[in-house]
């Protein structure tokens, strides 16, 4: 195929790409009106009928449960996915960082770097937790504090504490902080089976004061599960990454 | 319906913000097609994070704000980052 046939195959895709597009925006709502009645119904009942004031998370982990189910295990397949393609492979091995080359050191971490990284590792790990367990009040939950726990331990590797990263999230520590999130979320909603209730049922006391920590019934819970399998399943694989960057050498290098 | 509160922008400011935003992120994707330098399309890729969450920010949605604030400037630029590293170390 020359480049001219080539030119001309992609304008025929890109027009007729263009026409599509524009009819199918031409029969777009108006911006910012939304025609479907379940929003407006939801934002009406939420609060009343879960007393969590975030009602993302409500709307998460209550009314679309189900469906939060599947999203998580997206990411523990995918998480699982990467682990199993960056194992050590034949003819690898693990090999600690140290005397790969003797004559030429690596750069120390700036002391800039460091104290930035170290200053902010703690105040982002409380932010992460606070997240986590504050769906139920804030427009947060479990996804967004999971992943800013993570950050985390990408602050300590920054830092140029590579082994002060190893030492908090032992491989072993992760995999099964990952697997109890992933598992709690699904028990809870098999609890309420149990019991003889629907599928991912609200069975918990809701509380009293809409938005307090203890409100909300299984929205906190779940949402606290789903921080502990996101923190996790990111750490999983920065440091996966790690490992083959750091650690995995070929046989004979 | 619509929430009145004293600290609420005005609906002409909003728009204004909004549409800086949508150009600034159009702007900001390109520029991250265009940079060429593998670590330095990194760091692009980064800011149009934030770009972005500023972007769900201002479309009144806080909460992805907050997971593409870590997954977007954050995380997936250090993943890209160790695999570019490892990729580097390969072919030395």
């Amino acid at each position: 195929m020359t480049p001219a046939v080539r030119l001309r195959v992609f304008l025929i895709g890109v027009a007729g790409l263009a026409a599509f597009y524009l009819w199918g925006l031409s029969g777009l709502p108006g911006f910012g009106r939304y025609p479907g009645p379940y929003g407006l119904i939801i934002s009406h009942v939420a609060v009343a009928q879960t007393n969590a004031t975030g009602v993302v998370s409500a709307i998460n982990f209550e009314y679309r449960g189900f469906d939060t189910v599947g999203e998580e295990f997206i990411l523990f397949a995918a998480v699982a996915g990467v682990a199993i393609v960056l194992r050590a492979l034949r003819g690898e091995r693990e090999r600690p960082p140290a005397d790969e080359a003797a004559d030429r050191d690596l750069p120390p971490t700036s002391d800039a770097v460091r104290m930035i990284t170290l200053l902010f590792t703690g105040p982002v790990a409380l932010i992460g937790w606070w997240l986590a367990t504050h769906a139920q009040a804030s427009p947060s939950g479990g996804f967004q504090g999971g992943v800013v726990l993570a950050t985390a331990f990408v602050l300590l590797y920054l830092s140029g504490e590579f082994w002060v990263f190893r030492r908090l999230s032992p491989v072993a520590v992760t995999d099964a902080v990952e697997a109890i999130g992933a598992a709690g979320f699904v028990g809870v909603g098999l609890a309420a089976v149990v019991m003889g209730l629907p599928y991912l049922k609200n069975f918990l006391p809701l509380g009293t004061v809409p938005g307090a920590v203890s409100s909300s019934g299984t929205i906190a819970l779940i949402s606290f599960f789903v921080g502990l399998e996101v923190a996790a399943a990111f750490v999983l694989v920065i440091s996966e990454l790690l490992d083959q960057t750091l650690l995995i050498r070929r046989d004979g290098k | 319906m619509t929430v009145a509160t004293s600290y609420a922008p005005s609906a002409g400011l909003m728009d204004a913000l909004q549409v800086t935003l949508l150009l600034m992120v159009a702007a900001g994707a390109t520029a991250v097609v265009l940079v060429r330098a593998r670590v330095r399309q990194v760091l692009v890729l980064s800011a149009y994070g934030l770009l972005l969450a500023l972007l769900f920010l201002v479309f009144q949605a806080p909460d992805v704000t907050l997971s593409e604030l870590t997954v977007g400037s954050v995380l997936l630029p250090a993943i890209i980052l160790l695999t570019l590293a490892k990729v580097r170390k390969r072919e030395e």
